[in-house]
């Protein structure tokens, strides 16, 4: 993962509260089995709207998503992460982000940065004042600067480390494999394995045709 | 000061606490894989040449992808087929168990584990998709992952994760009839808003709670997620252990009492203090259905589509007139008048046999409203082999359903079950989402009591609206 220490970047407003992952990259693109190519995914339904923001040529370039609050709500789809990614998004701010979203991002070096609503709204009119306005995000300060305002934003100290040293999580937990071993000698014996497979008598299972 | 049963998850599957800021490492009981959210994780494994720590934890199965008909023939969609198949090799190659398309075992994940008995209470869950917090219905701490998270338990068995805060929901009263655990969990969202949960562990609890069937208990946990919860849990009792007992991974003998011995301690104790503390009265609660475009915008049957004028919060306000365009409504529109082209019974919050059973006995005898599409699609193979023998199939066949073979379906847009635009459904389902069901779909989430109302009627009912209501109701 690339270290991520501060980005400078034309920022886009989204003015809109739970943008879901439905809507940041519909079911469908969800079918390949590639970890990269899904910038054409990202808010797939909104881009064939001409007036929709990424349509815009000020922000052709956009690389600081600011949305409203609840971002990335719904599904655990990681893809989520990969589309804005491979879109070229570095950062996005909202004053409150889903759980798995934002856990999805910090693996993946996507920032996710909390700025309270309030501040969200000043970016806001700055950004409107001036389309295709360039912020930079301090990773380091953890500070959001457009212009002249410069606010503070929240992330979690851990994620915030393994970013700026770019860090992977299963090396990180793999140091510890001796206790992962030591733990296992612990477990119940009713602990239910998979293996070897038990099931209930195997039936054909008729398959369902079109009906006229 | 006691503990909850979050905590004593947490504290019982604790490899490593976390020091300096840094997560605790927990450990995963059972990790369940599908084809959507995998490839990328065993690709990320082969590059790495990692091996799968433990494929005797880890258990595949085929379902967002795969269609519920002609599933004899190869899947006619290039890249769900190639996705699919991914799926195969890489459960061969790296030692896991699968159970295919056409397997008698295969299903959406979430029916199938618990229909397995592979899962109990006591346990961790884990599984690259959010609604794995069905699992919790039978107290264990379960939540969906993103694929990086799915890597690394493959190769770890474990997971980084920093305490969840607790909240309690407290269903207290009795559910009337007409009413169900769908209900409960829709009024729930309503309630505390799709953000409400975040950052929570869910923990239903009250006599309403107790009350229902594991079952019903899966259908609430499942849509933890849609209040913004990682996860939600339901405490074990006796309707637990009557569901896990004689199932084919279920403990037996010596290892079955040693089990029950422990899962009776899984109890938040009394003295013990969550976060935070919400209250819902269930006895005078109706079929609820939501209106808009997230799961937060639902009311209950007998209200009209809200005016956005009315919210007093800005956000709320231009989500509600956002949602109304999209869904084309009008305000004040009595919800029972908005009829519906398609009604959808499945998924993992209502795609069980007692759901097919609820549905059925509100059609029996019925005809299908003009016009309306009915599909009914189990949540496993063996959902539709009990259905089959319980002759629930010959009922939904009659009134004119189709009858399809297990899987996500039309719960999402990724399989050949989908919405046209602007087509409207009534769905047994857990995501409203705007193009959730297909794109410029619109989709009303409703029980399956009000489902199948709903096919009779062709407009949002409930089985009080039918003619010869209380037969229905029996």
């Amino acid at each position: 993962m690339e270290k991520f220490t501060t980005h400078t970047g034309v920022a886009v407003p989204l003015r809109r509260s739970n943008v879901d992952t439905d809507q940041i990259i519909p079911a469908v693109y969800l079918k390949r089995i590639t970890r990269t190519g899904f910038e054409d995914a990202l808010f797939a339904a909104w881009r064939g709207d001409d007036d929709f923001i990424l349509n815009r040529p000020e922000y052709q370039n956009g690389s600081v998503l600011v949305a409203g609050p609840d971002f990335g709500t719904g599904s655990s789809r990681e893809h989520a992460v990969w589309a804005l990614k491979d879109y070229g998004f570095k950062v996005v701010i909202a004053s409150r982000f889903a759980d798995i979203f934002r856990g999805n991002s910090g693996k993946q070096g996507l920032l996710a940065a909390v700025v309270s609503q309030e501040n969200v709204e000043l970016l806001w009119k700055l950004l409107d004042a001036e389309p295709g306005k360039q912020i930079t995000v301090s990773l380091e300060d953890r500070t959001v600067t457009c212009g002249e305002l410069t606010v503070p934003f929240e992330i979690d100290d851990y994620v915030r480390w393994r970013l700026m040293e770019g860090l992977d999580d299963i090396g990180l937990t793999l140091q510890h494999e001796e206790d992962i071993t030591a733990f296992e000698a612990t477990r119940d014996a009713w602990r239910p394995q998979t293996l070897p497979a038990k099931t209930l008598p195997k039936v054909e299972i008729e398959a369902a045709r079109p009906v006229a | 000061m006691g503990t909850t049963l979050a905590e004593k998850l947490w504290a019982s599957h604790l490899v490593r606490k976390g020091e300096d800021g840094a997560p605790d490492l927990i450990y995963i009981d059972l990790h369940m894989c599908h084809e959507v959210t995998s490839p990328q994780a065993f690709e990320g494994l082969r590059l790495a040449g990692r091996p799968v720590r433990r494929p005797d934890l880890t258990i595949a199965t085929e379902d967002h992808n795969t269609p519920t008909l002609d599933i004899d023939l190869p899947i006619a969609d290039e890249t769900s087929r190639k996705q699919v198949n991914k799926l195969r090799e890489n459960a061969e190659e790296f030692g896991i168990r699968i159970h295919s398309l056409g397997d008698a075992d295969q299903g959406i994940v979430h029916v199938v584990g618990p229909q397995l008995g592979l899962t109990m209470p006591g346990m961790t869950v884990v599984c690259g998709d959010s609604h794995t917090s069905t699992h919790g219905a039978f107290g264990s701490l379960a939540f969906g992952i993103g694929t990086s998270e799915v890597e690394h338990v493959l190769a770890t068995q474990t997971l980084p994760l920093k305490p969840f805060k607790t909240m309690a929901i407290n269903v207290n009263g009795t559910l009337p009839k007409g009413s169900t655990a769908k209900d409960i969990i829709l009024a729930i969202i309503a309630k505390i808003g799709t953000g409400g949960g975040q950052g929570y562990v869910l923990e239903y609890r009250g006599e309403a709670i107790r009350a229902l069937s594991m079952e019903a208990r899966m259908t609430i946990c499942n849509m933890s997620i849609e209040a913004g919860a990682r996860a939600g849990m339901i405490a074990p009792d006796e309707t637990t252990f009557e569901y896990v007992k004689g199932r084919p991974h279920a403990p037996e003998g010596e290892d079955w009492d040693a089990a029950v011995e422990y899962w009776r301690t899984l109890t938040t104790d009394d003295d013990a203090v969550f976060d935070t503390e919400v209250d819902l009265d269930a006895s005078d609660l109706e079929p609820f259905i939501t209106w808009g475009t997230n799961p937060g915008q639902g009311l209950p049957l007998s209200a009209n589509v809200p005016d956005p004028e009315d919210f007093a919060d800005e956000a709320d306000r231009e989500a509600a007139a956002n949602a109304l365009e999209y869904m084309g409504l009008t305000p004040g529109t009595p919800l029972r008048d908005i009829h519906v082209d398609t009604v959808f019974l499945g998924s993992c919050t209502n795609g069980r046999i007692e759901d097919l059973r609820a549905a059925a006995e509100i059609l029996k005898g019925r005809t299908k409203a003009e016009g309306v599409r009915l599909l009914v699609v189990p949540g496993s193979a063996r959902v539709r082999l009990q259905a089959e023998a319980e002759g629930l199939d010959r009922v939904f066949k009659d009134f004119g359903a189709e009858w399809r073979n297990a899987g996500c379906s039309m719960c999402l847009g990724m399989n050949p079950d989908q919405l046209r635009p602007q087509e409207r459904s009534a769905s047994t389902s857990n995501r409203n989402f705007e193009g959730r069901q297909g794109k410029g779909g619109r989709t009303h989430l409703v029980s399956p009591l009000v489902a199948a109302a709903t096919a009779v009627r062709g407009t949002l009912s409930s089985p009080d609206d039918l003619v010869d209501a209380p037969a229905a109701l029996a």
